[in-house]
C-alpha cells in the first residue's frame, strides 16, 4: 500500500473505466430478466389449464373431462372447436414496429455520438441520419404505436369476453403483456424526456452516455417482446 | 489486548460533521446511513424478540392462555417477517453500507442519494408493516404467506394486505441497494484492489447483491399475482379456475431459498474478517472461500423445492432437489474447515467478537447437519412442519446469522463510533446469549421429533413435550436478558467506551488505516493496494511474503494529530438532500393507498395513488436535476 500521488482527485477514475450508471443499468437489466422470467414461466405453466374460454389458440374438447370446460355441452365425445382469440397477423405488425424502433434507437444514439462530426454542408441524407431529434422522436413514436396496438388488442379481447378475471389465460396473459406494456410506456416517457432535453439544449457526444443507457433499456424491452411474441403467440 | 491500544492519539473529529436531526434526515453519507440501518434494525430486533417471547410464554406449559389463537398467528407471522426482513437483512445492509466503501478504498458508494433512498424505503416499509398492529390486523398467514390461505376467499381482513404490500415496499429498498453495491464494488475499488484482494466480507457482500438482484424479482412477481388476485379478482391462485396450488410455493421458494443465503453469507463474511484478525493469521484458503461463497449462491437457486417435499412432487423431483440440497453442504463445509484451519496454530485472542465468531462456526454446523437430515425426503416427511424444522432454522439464523452479526457489531463498533464496546458487558452478553440460544433451540429438536407441530398455539399435556417447551421458554428469557445487556452496552459505550484509535484490533484491511470514527471523506488519500492484507504488510513487513511496498507508506497508518476536514483537503462532498426521504415517503404512501380498496373506498384509493405518484415524481425530478456535489476541477 502506498500513498497515492493525487490526493485531491475527488473521484478517481472508475475501476472498469465505465460510468457507474452503465454498470448499474446492466445490474438492473439482469434483475428485470428474472422479473420477466417469472411472468413468462407462470404464463407457460398455466397454458392450457383454463377451465373456461376464451383460449389463446384454436381449442377443442378431446374428451369428457374437459367437455364442460369448453362450452358446457353435455354430450360425451362431442368435439367442440373454438376460434382462437390471439390475432397473430395484427400482433405481427406491432411486433415489426417495435423491432424497427430499436433500429431508430441505434440511429438516435449514433446521431448523438457523432453530432460534432457533421460536415459543414451536410447532404440531406447526412442531415436525416444525423438528427438525434428525429430518431428519438421516431423511436418514441414507434413505441407509442406498439402501445396503441396493445390497447386495441386488449379492448378487442374484452369485447370478445376475455378480461383479466375470466380465466387463467386472461389473468396470466394480461399481466404478462401488461407488464411489458408498462415497461414500454416507461421507455417512451424516458425517450420523450431525452427529446425534450435535445430540443431545449441539444444532445451532443458528452450526453452519449445517458442516451446509451436508455438505449440499453429500450433494446432489452424489445428482446423481451421477441420472447413473449414467440412463446405466447407463435408457439401453440 | 484491545483496550490497551485505546488512547486518544488524535483529536476526534466533530463526529460526522454536521449534527442534529435534520442532518440525519438529509444525509447521503454511507457511514451515517449504515448507522441508521443498524439502529433501526436493532430496534426491530427488540420488537421481533418480544413477539417471540410472548409465544414462548404461551407455550411454556400445556394449554397456555397468554394469547388467543388469532394473536398467536399474528405473532409467529410477524416474528418471522420481522426477523428476516427487518432485522437480519438490514443489519447486514448496515455492514454493507458501512464497510464496502471502506474496505475497497472508496469515498462513498456509487449512488449516495439512492443509498439514502434505500434506507428510507426500508424504514417506512417496516413502519407500514408494523402499523398493522395498531388496528389489530397484523399479518397472520406465516412469513411464507401460502396461498390459497392468503387469497381473499380465505383471508378477508387487511392482515395479508399489510404483509404483501409491506414486502413489496421492502423489496424496492433491497433492489435499489443491491444495484448500488454491485456498481460500487465493480467500479470503485482503489488502485491495486483487484477482485482477489478484496476483503472476504466485501466478497460475500458482492455475492449477496447478486442473490438479491436475481431473487427479489421473483417474490415481486409472486406478490403482484397475489395483489392482483386480492384486489382485482384475477385467478392466479383461484383453485376453482384451475389454478395450480403449488404456483405460489414454487415462486416463493425460488426467492425464499436464495433469501436464506442472503441472510447467512454476510455473517460468514464478518466471521471471515474476525477470525484472521484474532488468530493473527491470514484467512486459510482465501480463493476457495471466494469460490465456495459463489457456489453456495449458485446452488441456492436450484434447491427451492426441498421446502415442498411433503406436497408430493414425485420421486424424480424429490430426488433432484434432495441431491442439490446435499451438494450445498460441500461448499458450506469447506468454509467451516477453512475457518478452523485459519485458527489452527494461530495466536488466538478471545475477544467478545472472536467468541461470537467461533460460536457461529460451531453452532452453524448443528443447523447445517440438521439441514442435511431433512434434505432427505423420507426423513423430511417425518420432520416437516414440526419443531425440528424450527430448531434447524433457528440454529442457522440465530446461532448462525445473529452470532456473526453480533460479532461484527463488537468488531466494527469502534470504527462506527470511535469507541469500543465494553468487553465486560460483552462477555455477559455473549455467554448469556450462547446459553440462551442453545437452551431455547436444542430442545426443539426433541419436541419436534416427538411430534410437536409448528405454529400451534396450545398443546395438551401428556405428549412428552412439556419439559422441552419449558426449557425453550427459559432459554428465550435468558436470550432476552442477553439482548438487554447488549443494548445497554451499545447505549453506554457510545459515550463512555474506551477510545478506539485507528486500529484497536491489529486488523489487516483498509478500513483500519483511517481514524475512528471514519472521517466523512473516508480516505484523505486513496490508498494503493498491493496485497490482501495491506496493514499487516505495513506493520510487519518481515512477515509478509515478498510483497513489494513503497517506502513512506507508513504515514498511511500513522495517526494524525488532528483529523482534517474535507474542506481543508479539498475533497468535494455530496450535498445533503431531503429528496430521497420524500420520494421514499410518497412511494410508501402510494402503496399504502391500496389498503383502501378493501375498505370499499376504491375512488379514494385511486385518488391517493395518483396524488402520491405525482408528489413522488415531482421530488424525483428535483432529485435527478439537482447536482450531486459541488463542481470540482
Amino acid at each position: 500500500m502506498a500513498t497515492a500521488v493525487v490526493p485531491h482527485a475527488a473521484h478517481p477514475a472508475t475501476t472498469t473505466g465505465l460510468d457507474h450508471r452503465k454498470v448499474a443499468i446492466w445490474a438492473f437489466i439482469g434483475s428485470e430478466c428474472m422479473l420477466f422470467a417469472s411472468l413468462i414461466s407462470t404464463y407457460l405453466i398455466y397454458k392450457g389449464r383454463s377451465v373456461v374460454g376464451p383460449f389463446p389458440h384454436e381449442w377443442w374438447c378431446p374428451d369428457t373431462r374437459t367437455q364442460t370446460f369448453c362450452a358446457g355441452e353435455s354430450a360425451a365425445h362431442y368435439v367442440h372447436t373454438l376460434k382462437p382469440i390471439l390475432n397473430i397477423p395484427v400482433t405481427s405488425q406491432s411486433t415489426f414496429v417495435l423491432l424497427m424502433s430499436s433500429l431508430a434507437m441505434v440511429l438516435a444514439l449514433s446521431a448523438v455520438e457523432n453530432k460534432d462530426k457533421m460536415p459543414a454542408n451536410p447532404t440531406l441524407g447526412e442531415r436525416i441520419l444525423g438528427s438525434s431529434r428525429l430518431w428519438l422522436f421516431m423511436t418514441a413514436l414507434m413505441g407509442a404505436t406498439f402501445l396503441g396496438y396493445q390497447a386495441f388488442e386488449f379492448t378487442s379481447f374484452v369485447h370478445e369476453g376475455l378480461t383479466i378475471r375470466t380465466n387463467l389465460f386472461g389473468s396470466s396473459f394480461f399481466t404478462l403483456t401488461g407488464f411489458h406494456g408498462a415497461h414500454v410506456t416507461a421507455g417512451v416517457l424516458w425517450l420523450l424526456t431525452l427529446l425534450a432535453i435535445d430540443l431545449k439544449r441539444g444532445l451532443g457526444p458528452k450526453d452519449a452516455l445517458i442516451v446509451d443507457i436508455s438505449a440499453l433499456y429500450w433494446h432489452f424491452v424489445d428482446v423481451v417482446w421477441i420472447g413473449i411474441f414467440t412463446l405466447v403467440y407463435l408457439i401453440r | 489486548m484491545a483496550t490497551a491500544a485505546a488512547r486518544p492519539a488524535y483529536a476526534l473529529p466533530e463526529s460526522y460533521g454536521a449534527s442534529g436531526v435534520w442532518s440525519w434526515l438529509t444525509t447521503v453519507d454511507h457511514k451515517r446511513i449504515g448507522a441508521l440501518y443498524m439502529y433501526t434494525a436493532l430496534a426491530w430486533f427488540a420488537v421481533g424478540g418480544l413477539e417471540a417471547l410472548i409465544m414462548r410464554l404461551q407455550l411454556y406449559g400445556p394449554n397456555g392462555r397468554v394469547v388467543s389463537a388469532e394473536t398467536f398467528n399474528q405473532l409467529f407471522t410477524m416474528h418471522g417477517t420481522t426477523m428476516i426482513f427487518l432485522v437480519v437483512m438490514p443489519l447486514s445492509a448496515a455492514f454493507f453500507n458501512f464497510l464496502i466503501p471502506l474496505q475497497i478504498g472508496a469515498r462513498d458508494v456509487a449512488f449516495p442519494r439512492l443509498n439514502a433512498f434505500s434506507y428510507w424505503v426500508f424504514l417506512f416499509g417496516s413502519l407500514f408493516m408494523n402499523a398493522s398492529w395498531l388496528i389489530g390486523a397484523a399479518p397472520n398467514g406465516g412469513w411464507f404467506g401460502y396461498t390459497p390461505l392468503t387469497t381473499y376467499t380465505f383471508s378477508q381482513g387487511l392482515n395479508i394486505d399489510f404483509w404483501m404490500i409491506g414486502l413489496q415496499i421492502l423489496g424496492v429498498s433491497s433492489l435499489a441497494a443491491a444495484f448500488n453495491f454491485i456498481t460500487t464494488i465493480i467500479n470503485m475499488r482503489a488502485p491495486g484492489m483487484n477482485l482477489m484482494r478484496m476483503p472476504m466480507f466485501t466478497w460475500m457482500a458482492f455475492v449477496v447483491q447478486f442473490l438479491l438482484v436475481l431473487a427479489f424479482p421473483v417474490i415481486t412477481i409472486a406478490l403482484i399475482f397475489l395483489q392482483f388476485d386480492r384486489f382485482f379478482g384475477t385467478n392466479f391462485f383461484a383453485m376453482t379456475a384451475g389454478a395450480d396450488p403449488l404456483l405460489w410455493q414454487h415462486l416463493f421458494w425460488s426467492f425464499g431459498h436464495p433469501e436464506v443465503y442472503i441472510l447467512i453469507l454476510p455473517a460468514f463474511g464478518l466471521v471471515s474478517e474476525i477470525l484472521p484478525t484474532f488468530s493473527r493469521k491470514p484467512l486459510f484458503g482465501y480463493p476457495v472461500m471466494v469460490y465456495s461463497g459463489m457456489l453456495i449462491a449458485l446452488l441456492g437457486f436450484g434447491v427451492w423445492a426441498h421446502h415442498m417435499f411433503a406436497v408430493g412432487m414425485g420421486a424424480i423431483a424429490d430426488s433432484v432437489f434432495s441431491v442439490t440440497t446435499m451438494l450445498i453442504a460441500i461448499p458450506t463445509g469447506v468454509k467451516i474447515f477453512n475457518w478452523i484451519f485459519t485458527m489452527w496454530g494461530g495466536n488466538l485472542r478471545f475477544t467478545v467478537a472472536m467468541k461470537f465468531a467461533i460460536s457461529l462456526v460451531g453452532l452453524f454446523v448443528i443447523g447445517g447437519v440438521s439441514g442435511v437430515m431433512h434434505a432427505s425426503p423420507p426423513a423430511d416427511l417425518q420432520q416437516t412442519d414440526t419443531y425440528f424444522i424450527v430448531a434447524h432454522f433457528h440454529y442457522v439464523l440465530v446461532a448462525g446469522s445473529m452470532m456473526g452479526l453480533f460479532g461484527g457489531l463488537y468488531y466494527y463498533f469502534p470504527k462506527i463510533t470511535g469507541r469500543l464496546l465494553s468487553e465486560r458487558l460483552g462477555n455477559w452478553h455473549f455467554w448469556l446469549f450462547f446459553i440462551g440460544v442453545n437452551l431455547t433451540f436444542m430442545p426443539m429438536h426433541w419436541s419436534g421429533l416427538y411430534g410437536m407441530p409448528r405454529r400451534i398455539y396450545q398443546y395438551d399435556a401428556g405428549q412428552g413435550w412439556e419439559i422441552f417447551n419449558k426449557m425453550s421458554t427459559i432459554g428465550a428469557l435468558i436470550q432476552a436478558v442477553a439482548v438487554i445487556i447488549a443494548f445497554w452496552n451499545i447505549w453506554r459505550s457510545r459515550t463512555h467506551g474506551a477510545v478506539a484509535g485507528n486500529d484497536p484490533w491489529g486488523a489487516p484491511s483498509l478500513e483500519w488505516s483511517i481514524p475512528s470514527p471514519a472521517p466523512v471523506y473516508n480516505f484523505a488519500v486513496i490508498p494503493t493496494v498491493t496485497s490482501r492484507y495491506p496493514l499487516w504488510d505495513l506493520k510487519s513487513p518481515h512477515l509478509s511474503r515478498g510483497t513489494p511496498h513503497e517506502a513512506g507508506a507508513a504515514q498511511v497508518i500513522a495517526q494524525p494529530e488532528r483529523v482534517r476536514s474535507a474542506e481543508e483537503l479539498g475533497i468535494p462532498l455530496p450535498y445533503p438532500t431531503i429528496k430521497p426521504l420524500l420520494v421514499a415517503l410518497f412511494m410508501t404512501l402510494m402503496f399504502s393507498s391500496l389498503l383502501l380498496i378493501h375498505k370499499d373506498k376504491t375512488p379514494l384509493a385511486i385518488a391517493g395513488i395518483l396524488t402520491c405518484a405525482a408528489a413522488m415524481t415531482a421530488f424525483l425530478y428535483g432529485w435527478l436535476t439537482a447536482p450531486l456535489e459541488p463542481e470540482h476541477h
